[in-house]
């Protein structure tokens, strides 16, 4: 082995190393026992692991409702998402009408504006709408994508026009031509955008922060919160098995279609 | 008139560019029609006028004698084969096939998977489809093939796929876009006869849009040629080769580019064509002993069954001689005599209009 492939793969794996450390730690502590917890050494690996920390958060908090809360939040953006964006980007990459250079030139501005901006008027808005506290307030504001329409409008502008036509001249209208054809030929930047959507949502803490107080409605990462204040710090062990309960879909599903992520992005010509 | 397919007075403006500039064109029953020209000329936008899939700026458009000016491409039901054979990339070749069938008699609930295992009518409805693309594809070789993607398939058959998928439809006018362009000559010759197969056992008014002169003379019954967004003649292939109608078409037809003799240099070789320049097919353009006019062979090229001969007549012009089974061959640098045939020279007068000479 070459002396800079190395060095490469020591700073490698240094980097890796730091970013694994945390998670490392929260899996060792979630299967440790109270007392071992509060040792004054520090030990990576438990003396005596246990499985009594998941059974605390699964049996004895609202973690499994969180859990819930995320799927039911994430899985009605990214259905409303695909919904909206896609007819949407596929009439943008194929369509001749008046004003769409200036639409697609707004979706591209959208881009640099940061949810941050919007969220207040966002919140006022639901507020007077009476919409606060309501799933639809978690789901709403993130139904119109402007990143998930650039990508798909990008993937569908590579699909040849003759084919649009053929699929014209083969009487399908034009729904039918953004769900028959657009869609299943953009596949792979389809799946690359549901695993941006998915992740960025059940991570999300600032909206459910902002939208929600209700407990009962709380994702994942506002949950936890809830969950750490309940347990005023000291029940650290469950509080870690529950954060990894948390995580475990996300890295569960990353490893699953690890190929198809990374395949995506690449084919997305959008880098990191 | 069953089956006809026309546009009558069409006009075709995109903002200020006129790319097809009142034109009518018919197809008759039965029919097989070349609309001919160079590229960017306007005939792939009067392709789409007749299929649908662009809008008139201004005329009508007939389909059996019924205005069809605002009716869409699957309203018209034509069948069009693109040049890239544009194919479902995600589907089989029999899903490819029975496509337009199934938009065309199921609705789209019945299009629904697993609608068939509810409804007798839809069930017999794709048996019915599933028949007719077992038809189409024994009828074009296929049927080994109809599991297969189009990706997996060789441009030959992903063309015989793309014939099947226009076919099966039973269309009022079936138009091919350049279908001849992406296939290497030996495939070439088989698809001419193949399509003019179809032709004759189908009998659907056929368009042609290509910009290659021996498809066009080869295939079909009546050549449209087309300039500048302009119908310039309208002939059998004889009529266009022998009698063009402009110096235009005249030099655009014929495997070897037409020599043309401008006004002065003409009377050298033919008396009584004052004003009138004059034009020579290189197959018919000669040497001869005596009386004709005199040229400098500059390159001799040899290409097997014939040989081109590129000669400097008077005023530098240049002029191309095709000579076929010849032994005595000039060597370059050497000084000729050229004639031709009276009854092969084409009279153009100073607009390119055809004008005839006395013979």
């Amino acid at each position: 082995m070459k002396l800079s492939n190395m060095i490469v793969l020591g700073l490698v794996s240094i980097g890796a190393a730091a970013v694994l450390l945390p998670f490392v730690w929260m899996l060792s502590i979630s299967v440790k026992p109270h007392a071992e917890v509060f040792s004054t050494d520090i030990s990576l690996f438990p003396r005596s692991p246990t499985l009594q920390n998941y059974w605390h958060a699964i049996a004895e908090t609202d973690i499994p409702l969180y859990l819930m809360n995320g799927v039911i939040v994430t899985g009605g953006i990214l259905v409303l998402q695909l919904l909206f964006t896609i007819p949407a980007a596929y009439a943008l990459a194929h369509r001749e009408f008046l004003g769409r250079k200036a639409l697609f030139a707004s979706v591209v501005a959208a881009l640099l504006v940061p949810f941050h901006v919007t969220a207040i008027p966002v919140f006022i808005g639901f507020a007077e709408m009476k919409l606060l506290n309501t799933y639809t307030a978690l789901i709403i504001p993130f139904t119109a994508t402007a990143f998930g329409l650039f990508l798909l409008r990008q993937a569908f502008a590579r699909i040849p026009a003759e084919l649009i036509d053929a699929a014209r001249i083969d009487g399908m209208s034009e729904m039918g031509i953004a769900w028959r054809v657009a869609f299943p030929l953009g596949m792979p930047t389809v799946i690359a955008f549901a695993i941006f959507s998915v992740t960025a949502h059940w991570n999300d803490l600032f909206w459910p922060l902002i939208a929600t107080t209700d407990p009962d409605l709380a994702t994942p990462p506002r949950g936890i919160l809830f969950f750490r204040d309940e347990e005023s710090g000291d029940d650290i062990g469950p509080l870690m098995a529950g954060a990894t309960l948390v995580i475990a879909p996300l890295v569960i599903g990353f490893l699953l279609a690890q190929k198809r992520f990374t395949q995506g992005l690449a084919s997305t010509g959008l880098k990191g | 008139m069953n089956g006809s397919l026309a546009l009558e007075n069409v006009t075709k403006r995109f903002g200020s560019f006129t790319a097809v500039d009142n034109i009518s064109l018919e197809l008759k029953e039965g029919e097989f029609v070349a609309l001919l020209g160079a590229s960017g000329c306007g005939k792939s936008t009067t392709l789409r006028l007749f299929a649908g899939l662009e809008t008139v700026t201004e005329g009508d458009v007939k389909l059996q004698g019924r205005d069809v000016t605002k009716a869409s491409a699957s309203e018209r039901n034509i069948a069009l084969m693109f040049q890239s054979y544009a194919l479902y990339p995600h589907l089989t070749v029999a899903q490819n096939i029975a496509m337009p069938l199934k938009l065309r008699r199921l609705s789209a609930v019945q299009r629904l998977p697993g609608a068939h295992l509810l409804s007798a009518g839809v069930k017999s409805q794709e048996e019915d489809i599933q028949q007719a693309v077992k038809k189409m594809s024994e009828m074009l070789r296929l049927d080994q093939l109809l599991d297969r993607k189009p990706g997996q398939l060789s441009g030959g058959q992903q063309q015989r796929v793309a014939l099947a998928r226009a076919l099966v439809r039973d269309p009022s006018a079936f138009l091919l876009d350049e279908p001849l362009s992406n296939l290497d000559t030996q495939l070439r010759a088989e698809t001419r006869e193949e399509i003019r197969a179809i032709h004759q056992r189908t009998g659907y008014p056929f368009l042609l849009v290509t910009h290659d002169q021996s498809d066009a003379l080869s295939m079909a019954d009546r050549i449209a040629v087309m300039m500048a967004g302009k119908i310039v003649q309208v002939g059998t292939p004889a009529e266009i080769f022998n009698t063009p109608a402009t110096q235009e078409v005249a030099t655009f037809i014929g495997h070897h580019r037409m020599n043309i003799l401008p006004a002065g240099v003409a009377q050298q070789l033919h008396e009584s064509t004052s004003g009138l320049s004059l034009g020579i097919r290189p197959e018919e353009l000669t040497i001869v002993q005596e009386g004709g006019l005199p040229a400098t062979v500059d390159t001799v090229t040899f290409h097997g069954e014939e040989t081109i001969l590129k000669l400097r007549g008077p005023n530098d012009l240049v002029l191309r001689s095709v000579l076929r089974g010849r032994s005595d061959l000039p060597n370059e640098g050497e000084q000729v005599l050229l004639g031709a045939n009276r009854n092969a020279l084409h009279g153009f007068d100073s607009d390119g209009k055809r004008a005839e000479i006395a013979k």
